[in-house]
């Protein structure tokens, strides 16, 4: 659906993006992450056409992006902002109009959103009437409204309140049903386990990090597990420098464990010298969260890679 | 062209809408009238007051030369001050007491009221008493006729100004008086306007800026359509607000016309507030014939060509201003430069009536940034058909040019946050390739 080929872009003192490479698979949900100040707004705005790259390329479905392209992006930028003064109806219409639709057509359409969203009754009330969540609402009809192939939220999540960000999460849902592709920016990690299926992380500029969320999370195992044996009678020791203990609770009669297992043994043996010596409750490998590969990209970042 | 069109009718309908455009389009044609009646309803008061003034001629000589005119009845009593001063004298406003030859004893002739006197009893005293007194030196001499003589002289004079036209022919005649209000009156609506809506267009793009609609906006038209579309929009809700001003002053002039039923006293509106108040018959007709005999079409095509063109090449300059400034309190010192040269042109207006086809009206009239305010004045005047070519095609390209140079800065500045640009910065934006 896009792809994005070398950006690069300076500004007079920094580089915001540096030869910066993805693509964005078709009808998929994609997380663009990365700490602030990494440089995702700055390409978000050059996929939006907004800003220029000083070189590379953005592929829109195939052809090389155009002017015209741009009907087709919804983008729900971080910073919002709407018109305060005017209608809420008239706002809507006006944004819709924007995007290329008809005023009848756009008319139709906010109608049903609104009325999804349970807004309806508030068609003719000014906008600064509206609490903040029914602003964030407002903003993301009027992103939606005009059903772009390709949907761009930053942040779609902050200032809602837990209800609501479900609402708006079954909602990112079903637009990805319908076949719309969604490129989510967030700091939100949480949420990206949930909704994405591909990620790139961005850090000083560059992509560090990308490809659908499972492989990352493979990538990022590093021979962790967790542990529940019945309580034995002293305390877990190494067996034969199979594993390390790094953690080790005991609840009752259970004891939980966090074990290092040394790489190059097999799940088999390490479970065969346990089951040995005590009684197996559960067993588990320990896949690393996107948080916590977030944190360790992001701080390890100036060392060597070894993941990328 | 579609989006253009979309952002004009948005921001037009929309400030259309307004309350306060509305109150303000509707409530200032009667300020204006008012400023037109106002005065000669006070002065049509004055004038129903018919106020005596009582003459103690001691010798005799003057009380003959006074008329009364419909301010004042003189009336030539006998006795003396002491005996008026000690009664109670409401019926009688003042009193002149003549005490000697005049001729002889300039400071004999003394008013005195118990109220303050208007300069203009004053002033026609003095012009009787200092003719009467010319009359009366004039006949020391003996010369044979001096009656006559003195008659013939003393008849009044108006000066007639003709202009010629190029070939030498007379044109037009103008009076000055009828050419400086009209050229003061477009000059000050001009700069009224160009502040008024360049300093709207500056707080809408601040407005799109500081409240983040800005990014959403950029991601479905171009900056420039958008920019374009604001300074467009605004400008015609402005003509519409001029063209309305317009109607409903003359609607409501005709109105109050109609409702006091003086056509003398409306020609001399003109008259009136130039400071002519004492204005005769024949020169008020004379002032109307003036202002119809004045080059209309000419003016008023010009008025909008000069509106039209002052506008854009300020509100572009205000544009990119808004686009640069993430907070209004920085504004201040980036509006400066601008209204200073604003306020110049203004005052190039104003003193260049003095004298039309001077050098500071003449190269203030062709420089874009103060000809839009000093042609205006100039063209009540009649200016050379080159001068006002030459002059508009000048603001035409400084316009274009203005607007180019903005929309470069606009680009970048809606999408800067932070501290707020020094010139420097503001000039490498506009090399930034979009």
């Amino acid at each position: 659906m896009l792809e994005v080929r070398n950006v690069t872009k300076r500004y007079s003192a920094h580089l915001a993006l540096d030869r910066v490479s993805l693509r964005v698979p078709k009808g998929q949900i994609f997380g663009l992450l990365g700490p602030n100040g990494a440089g995702k707004t700055t390409l978000i705005r050059i996929i939006n056409r907004i800003t220029a790259p000083d070189s590379g390329e953005v592929f829109f479905d195939g052809h090389l992006s155009r002017p015209e392209d741009v009907a087709r992006i919804g983008y729900l930028p971080e910073e919002r902002g709407l018109y305060k003064k005017m209608k809420v109806g008239d706002e809507a219409l006006y944004l819709a109009q924007l995007k290329g639709l008809s005023a009848h057509e756009a008319r139709t359409r906010l109608q049903e959103w609104f009325e999804r969203f349970d807004i309806l009754s508030w068609w003719n009330r000014r906008v600064e009437e509206l609490s903040k969540g029914m602003q964030q609402k407002l903003q993301f009809i009027i992103t939606v409204v005009h059903r772009p192939d390709l949907l761009i939220f930053d942040e779609p999540f902050s200032g809602f309140d837990p209800v609501n960000a479900e609402l708006l999460k079954q909602e990112i849902l079903a637009l990805k049903e319908q076949g719309h592709t969604i490129i989510f920016s967030t700091h939100n990690m949480a949420s990206v386990e949930e909704l994405c299926d591909h990620i790139a992380l961005i850090n000083h500029a560059q992509v560090v990090l990308s490809g659908s969320v499972r492989d990352v999370r493979e990538q990022f195992k590093d021979n962790r597990y967790r542990v529940a044996i019945q309580r034995p009678a002293e305390e877990v020791s190494p067996i034969n420098t199979l594993f390390q203990v790094e953690e080790q609770v005991v609840e009752g009669d259970v004891c939980r464990l966090v074990l290092q297992k040394n790489p190059s043994v097999r799940n088999a043996e390490l479970l065969s010298a346990l089951a040995s010596h005590y009684e197996i409750l559960s067993f588990e490998e320990i896949i690393p969260s996107m948080h916590e590969i977030f944190i360790r990209t992001v701080s390890s970042e100036h060392k060597p890679q070894r993941y990328a | 062209m579609h989006k253009i069109g979309l952002i004009i009718k948005r921001e037009y309908t929309f400030r259309i809408c307004k309350k306060s455009f509305i109150l303000l389009t509707l409530l200032t044609p009667f300020l204006f009238a008012a400023l037109v009646f106002v005065p000669m309803w006070l002065a049509s008061l004055g004038e129903e007051e018919n106020s005596v003034v009582a003459i103690i001629d001691d010798t005799g000589k003057y009380a003959p030369f006074f008329q009364s005119t419909e301010a004042y009845t003189f009336l030539p009593v006998e006795g003396s001050m002491a005996m008026y001063r000690e009664r109670e004298n409401k019926e009688i406003y003042a009193f002149l007491h003549i005490a000697d030859d005049l001729a002889r004893n300039s400071g004999a002739a003394v008013l005195y009221s118990s109220r303050q006197v208007p300069r203009s009893l004053v002033e026609q005293i003095d012009r009787t008493l200092t003719d009467a007194v010319r009359d009366e030196r004039l006949k020391m001499f003996e010369v044979p006729h001096i009656d006559r003589v003195i008659q013939v002289v003393r008849s009044e004079f108006h000066v007639r100004t003709v202009k010629w036209g190029d070939e030498g022919e007379a044109t037009t005649t103008h009076s000055f008086e009828v050419a400086s209000v009209l050229g003061l009156l477009a000059t000050l609506l001009i700069y009224m306007f160009i502040t008024m809506y360049g300093s709207m267009v500056m707080q809408g793009v601040m407005e799109e800026k500081t409240n983040r609609i800005i990014e959403v906006m950029v991601s479905s038209v171009k900056p420039f359509d958008l920019m374009m579309g604001k300074i467009i929009g605004i400008g015609l809700v402005g003509l519409t607000q001029v063209l309305l001003w317009g109607i409903l002053t003359v609607v409501i002039v005709a109105f109050g016309q109609l409702f006091i039923g003086n056509t003398d006293v409306m020609l001399d509106t003109g008259a009136l507030s130039s400071g002519v108040t004492l204005a005769s018959e024949s020169q008020v007709r004379m002032a109307f014939e003036q202002l119809l005999a004045l080059p209309w079409l000419k003016i008023i095509i010009s008025f909008l060509l000069y509106f039209v063109g002052g506008y854009v090449l300020y509100a572009a300059l205000f544009a990119a201003i808004g686009s640069a400034l993430s907070q209004p309190e920085d504004s201040q010192q980036f509006i400066t430069p601008i209204m200073i040269l604003m306020l110049f042109s203004l005052y190039a207006g104003i003193y260049g009536i003095e004298n039309p086809d001077g050098p500071l009206a003449f190269w203030a009239s062709l420089v874009p940034f103060s000809s839009p305010m000093v042609m205006m004045m100039r063209l009540a005047f009649d200016v050379p058909l080159w001068q006002l070519l030459v002059s508009l095609l000048l603001l035409a390209l400084t316009s274009v040019a203005a607007v180019w140079l903005s929309a470069k800065i606009y680009r970048v500045g809606i999408l800067m946050y932070g501290k707020k640009p020094t010139l420097r910065e503001l000039w490498r934006w506009t090399k930034i390739r979009s």
